[in-house]
This record gives C-alpha cells, sequence and structure tokens, in this order.
C-alpha cells in the first residue's frame, strides 16, 4: 500500500524550509523504490516544529519535527515510513500537547487535509454547511448565524449576523460579499494559514453569506504580502468551480454564487473596511465617513459584507452543527472559538484556537512555553500594532472581547506578539507613531498630523528635553487621537502608546546619555 | 531607448485594455504592470488613464498611495525585510543593519553594483518564526548570520 508523507506547503512552513525537505524527500522515495507519495497539506500551526513531516499509519498520523533536509536520509534509516522513532519522532500528531488542547472548529481540516483536494474536503466533514444552507431560507441562515454568536473576528467584534441581516434587508440588484484578507497586524497570520491550509471553508463560508444575503459576486481582498495564499486560493476557486460548488448552479441549487481574488499594493490602511472598498473600486484607499453603512452603501454603492476570513471560515461549522453547539463555547459575550495567535519572541509559537476565556497568562506561559530566548516576558502587544502592551501583573485577564475593553486593550485579530526583558517600551511606543505615519491614508488630520508629532514628542522625551511637558502632551495627543480620528488607525494608535506609558513608566524616565569620549 | 519605450508602452496598454471590462481594474493593471516590468514607469500613467476614462492626476494619486508601486526599477533582487513588531521582538533591528552592511543597502535603497533593493515591509504573517523576510517571493524564517549569508550569496552571485 502506497505509504502517504504530508510536508506543508503553508508559507510559514516554506520559509523554514518545507519545500526543500519536500524535494529531499521526493528524491529519497525514488532513489530507494518506496511505495510513497509526498502530499503538501496545510500547517498544523506549531511552528517551533515546523517543517513537521507527518506519515500516514496505521495506528494513525505519526509526526517528525523540526526536519531539515539533512535529517531525511536518516528517517528513512530508521523507518519513518512505518512510524518508528527517530531522535525528530514527536509520536502522533493529534497527541502532542500543544494542539491535543485546542478546541479546533474553524481550524478542524487545517493540517490535516490536501488544500486543494475537494475531495479531501468532503471526507473531512466540508460542504455539509453548504448543504445545510441550501435547505434554508436567508432568514434562517441569518438567524443561524445571529443565534450563534459569532462576532467579527477582524478585531471590531460586530455581531456577524446582524451585519448579514441588513444587507438581506437592503435592496438591490447586485450585492457583495467581500472578504477582508488584507491581515496587516504583525503577530497575526491565521487568515494566512487557513486561506494556505484549508481555502474550501472559506469559499464554503462566503457562498453561505452570499445565499444569506441575495448577493452573488465575492471579492476577496489578500494582500500582497500573501503571494503563497494567492496561488493556493486560485487553486481552490478552480476546483470548487469544476465541481460546482462555485458558479451559476451551486451544488445544483439553482442559486449563484462565484468570486475572485483581488491583490493589494502594500497599505495597512486598507484593512479598514472603507478603505478596502476604495481600494477594489481602483482607488487611493482612503477611509470613508460612516454613515453610510457597508452593508448599506458599501461596493460601487452597493449594499455588502465585508467580513473577516476567519468571520467566513467559522460559518460551514455553524451550519454544520448548529448555532447552539458554537454558541456553547466561550463566555460572556464572546462566543464560540478564536484561534489566538502567538508570536514574537515565544518558545512555542503558533496557532492555537480555543473557546474564548482563557487567561493571558495561560496563553503566554503555559501554551507558548514564555519566551524563545529563555528572558523573563517583559509585555505582550495584543491585537497587532494598535493593540495595547501588557505587562505580566495583568496576565489573569481573560482572553474575551470585553475583558480586554475593560483593561484599556483589544483582542483584536487575537494575536499576541512576545517581549522579553530587552525590549524598550519606549522605543516601540515611538514605533508606534511611526506606523500609523507610514500607513495613514491623509484623510484626517488627527492621524495624518498626530502620528508625525507624536514621533517627535518621544525623540525630545528620549533626549531629555523638558520630559514632563512631553509626557503631558503625548497623553494630550493620544486624547485627541483617540477621539479625533475618522478609523481605528488614528483612534487606536494611542492604546500601545498609552499601555507603554501607563505599565511601563520607568522606560520613559530621563536615561543617562551616553557621553562622548573625547 | 525608443524600443524600449515603445515596448513598455505597448505592454501598459495590452494590460490595461485586458482589464478594461472589470469591476475596479487599476489595481490588477498596476500589479500586472510592475509584476512585468519591475516598476510603474511615469509614462505608461496616461496609456492606463485613456484606457479607463480617469484623468492622469487620479492614476497618479493611486499609484502613489500605495507602498509596493515603484516607479525606477529595481536591483536585480528586490529583497522584503519585516519591520513590524513580531520581528523587532527577535532582533529584526539587528538583523536589518547587519543585512544593510552586508548588502550594501538599507531600507528604501539599491545596492551600488545593482544586486538588490532593499524595502521595509510590515508584516509578512511568519511571525511565530522571526525575524522574517521575502527575497524574490520566496519568503525566509528565523533569520540568523547563516540566513544572512545565504541571502548575500543569494543576491551577489
Amino acid at each position: 500500500m502506497t505509504v502517504t508523507v504530508y510536508v506543508p506547503r503553508d508559507s510559514g512552513a516554506k520559509a523554514l524550509g518545507a519545500d526543500r525537505v519536500a524535494d529531499a524527500i521526493g528524491a529519497e522515495i525514488a532513489r530507494r523504490g518506496v511505495d510513497a507519495r509526498v502530499v503538501r497539506n496545510g500547517s498544523r500551526g506549531l511552528y517551533w516544529l515546523e517543517p513537521m513531516v507527518e506519515v500516514q499509519t496505521a495506528n494513525g498520523r505519526v509526526a517528525y519535527g523540526p526536519v531539515r533536509p539533512a535529517d531525511v536520509a536518516s528517517l528513512f534509516d530508521c523507518g519513518f515510513l512505518a512510524g518508528d522513532q527517530h531522535r525528530l519522532w514527536l509520536g502522533r500528531a493529534e497527541a502532542i500537547p500543544f494542539l491535543q488542547r485546542q478546541t479546533r472548529l474553524t481550524f478542524a481540516r487545517c493540517g490535516i487535509t490536501d488544500p486543494v483536494s475537494l475531495a479531501d474536503y468532503r471526507a473531512h466533514g466540508g460542504l455539509r454547511g453548504l448543504q445545510a444552507a441550501l435547505a434554508m431560507t436567508a432568514e434562517e441562515i441569518v438567524a443561524t448565524v445571529t443565534e450563534s454568536g459569532l462576532r467579527g473576528r477582524g478585531g471590531a467584534g460586530f455581531p456577524t449576523g446582524i451585519k448579514w441581516n441588513t444587507v438581506r434587508e437592503t435592496p438591490g440588484a447586485q450585492k457583495y460579499i467581500v472578504c477582508n484578507a488584507d491581515e496587516g497586524d504583525s503577530g497575526t497570520f491565521s487568515d494566512r494559514m487557513i486561506m494556505e491550509g484549508d481555502p474550501f471553508v472559506l469559499i464554503e463560508g462566503m457562498a453561505i453569506a452570499g445565499l444569506a444575503t441575495g448577493a452573488t459576486k465575492g471579492y476577496v481582498y489578500l494582500r500582497s504580502e500573501y503571494p503563497d495564499a494567492a496561488v493556493i486560493l486560485d487553486e481552490a476557486m478552480a476546483a470548487a468551480r469544476a465541481a460546482g460548488v462555485l458558479g451559476p448552479d451551486i451544488l445544483g441549487s439553482g442559486r449563484a454564487f462565484d468570486m475572485e481574488v483581488r491583490i493589494g499594493a502594500g497599505a495597512y490602511v486598507c484593512g479598514e473596511e472603507t478603505a478596502l472598498l476604495d481600494s477594489l473600486e481602483g482607488k487611493r484607499g482612503q477611509v470613508r465617513a460612516k454613515p453610510p453603512l457597508p452593508a448599506h452603501k458599501g461596493l460601487f454603492g452597493r449594499p455588502t459584507v465585508v467580513n473577516n476570513v476567519i468571520s467566513l471560515a467559522s460559518v460551514p461549522i455553524i451550519l454544520d452543527r448548529g448555532a447552539a453547539f458554537y454558541r456553547d463555547f466561550g463566555m460572556g459575550r464572546s462566543r464560540g472559538t478564536i484561534p489566538i495567535q502567538l508570536a514574537g519572541n515565544v518558545r512555542h509559537g503558533g496557532l492555537f484556537e480555543a473557546a474564548f476565556g482563557m487567561t493571558l497568562g495561560e496563553l503566554v506561559d503555559d501554551i507558548g512555553g514564555g519566551t524563545a530566548s529563555g528572558r523573563p516576558v517583559k509585555a505582550v502587544q495584543v491585537g497587532g500594532p494598535l493593540g495595547a502592551y501588557f505587562p505580566p501583573a495583568l496576565f489573569d485577564t481573560p482572553f474575551d472581547y470585553e475583558a480586554f475593553a475593560a483593561k484599556d486593550g483589544l483582542i483584536g485579530h487575537a494575536g499576541i506578539v512576545v517581549f522579553d526583558d530587552t525590549a524598550d517600551m519606549l522605543k516601540q511606543a515611538r514605533f508606534a507613531f511611526e506606523f500609523c505615519a507610514v500607513e495613514s491614508c491623509g484623510k484626517c488630520t488627527p492621524c495624518r498630523l498626530g502620528s508625525v508629532r507624536g514621533v517627535e514628542l518621544l525623540d525630545r522625551l528620549a533626549a531629555d528635553v523638558t520630559p514632563q511637558r512631553q509626557l503631558e502632551t503625548v497623553t494630550d495627543l493620544c486624547e485627541t487621537m483617540k477621539f479625533g480620528s475618522l478609523c481605528a488607525l488614528g483612534g487606536f494608535t494611542p492604546y500601545p502608546v498609552m499601555s507603554a506609558l501607563t505599565h511601563f513608566p520607568d522606560d520613559f524616565r530621563p536615561r543617562a546619555v551616553p557621553q562622548a569620549a573625547e | 531607448m525608443q524600443q524600449a519605450t515603445t515596448d513598455v508602452m505597448a505592454t501598459a496598454r495590452t494590460i490595461a485594455e485586458r482589464w478594461k471590462g472589470a469591476e475596479g481594474p487599476l489595481l490588477p493593471i498596476l500589479n500586472a504592470l510592475q509584476a512585468e516590468l519591475g516598476h510603474v514607469p511615469r509614462e505608461t500613467l496616461p496609456v492606463i488613464a485613456e484606457t479607463l476614462n480617469l484623468t492622469r492626476a487620479e492614476v497618479y494619486g493611486v499609484v502613489s498611495f500605495y507602498h509596493d508601486y515603484r516607479e525606477h526599477p529595481p536591483g536585480r533582487h528586490v529583497l522584503k525585510l519585516c519591520r513590524a513588531e513580531a520581528c523587532q521582538a527577535m532582533g529584526g533591528d539587528a538583523v536589518a543593519e547587519r543585512l544593510a552592511a552586508r548588502l550594501g543597502a538599507g531600507f528604501h535603497e539599491t545596492a551600488a553594483d545593482g544586486s538588490v533593493t532593499v524595502e521595509p515591509v510590515y508584516c509578512l504573517g511568519l511571525c511565530a518564526c522571526a525575524p522574517s523576510a521575502m527575497l524574490d517571493g520566496r519568503v525566509i524564517g528565523r533569520l540568523d548570520e547563516a540566513a544572512i549569508e545565504e541571502i548575500a550569496a543569494e543576491v551577489q552571485r
């Protein structure tokens, strides 16, 4: 019987040499004349073990990692095709604690299937949500999503069902489903992972959104920094179209939905939904004033759903298993699961999908294993470049939209970037302003000018020029940006700045200026 | 030179015509043009404007808005180096300095020998294997001294 060897084609794994490992395994199979084949799967999300190679055995899938090309010959020598012991042997993949402790709903198939095999997708429960949706009315689909408690996973946390209902009720000859795949937040990669590891779940989610709202056309607005995801999405859409999952007659229902991928051009602000719509229309990616809401007047002025990748990819399982199944996970008003991304200076970096409610400390220390450098954790930034820096003193905060807001933070797109004690929080605060200045769309003054002034103020502070006055002015500037900006870029830049100032005041005190030797 | 300019204009016209009927065609056109030529030459903007029935100012406004579009041809290789927080937390700034010295080009610069252009990028989604970079579209994670040397060897070959 042919043995199947899995080597991820996820770009995180490729960045660590997965292509070379796959080539080496292919060459070794040919050289030894063994009956085996290589399948390029998605990543399981255990990046400290990537490239993680898995072998299908009678006892399940046995994992090895991190595998370098030079390890391949010895793997074959040790009998890895039968799942035998080796220095890199990790045992059954599912039994690795980092995976075992997760609740994988949205990422149920990611890392298991061949991302572009529709047969694999179906065999692992794919398309059941779409089939269920086809048997329902639009109102029933929307009601199911609303009852599930699903909130926008892009960061704003707006109830998905309510947004869909607005589009459903708004008349329009052409409506659109726009998937926001402009995942620009540092420390986040869940959109990338699902698009590269299980693109059909996004396609299925978009098709369901189309059925629920009467939209027949979808766009994925994908950032240009993700070329590997673009290739995989294209392959998956072609397969879906060939099988009638997309097109004029979805699964023989007589209902139409099709989609295409549009690539951005390197502008962080296009992750803001109205800037994204302008960019899709071929304009400068500038933020629009709301109202009108995109649900009323969105792409080309037509009713449009704009949802994050993970929101849409979470819909199929809700339709398949029902609203109650999904809603039963989580805490408070944060229902279901969220793929948390552990990044930066962390020992066990990767993707951890769990129900809302775990504490930040559990995630960083227990799941993440502390820092990669082995030094103490100084701070973690949660929610991307516009998220707050949290000190270990706040590690009892549960991962939940409202709990984070109560601590002057946000969970955003659920990325956690860990910093060790060598981090300089004044430098991080300055970077937040600098980033805002680089990426500001320029439409509103607090963001466009405030960000530049912020950099100048912190430079003066670092140079010990009337430090108390600089601190007061920065605080005042942050108030202005928070309440006066048109969108979250200018409005949330105060989060990293003020959290750094509040929790790490020592880093903002005058420091000894090195004297010149002469 | 005359010949080269004619080719560039023909390329721009072909690409613009191909996308003309699509919804929101400007970004796909500019992306395709840059993929083809390595940059978006200023002289092609009138052609694009004319094809899409836009003003030159509108097209220039879009080109100048997005970080990806280059007005001038890059070096033989393009290295996009991540400057965002996850990479900072893993010593990204030091790696950037080391690469600048090794390649002879800092951010927004092209090496004097034309071997490589270095561009900043804010996140490649490789945050669990930081610091990261992308060389000619190929992703590279956990940039260490060996990886820096490998990049240098590749661009200077």
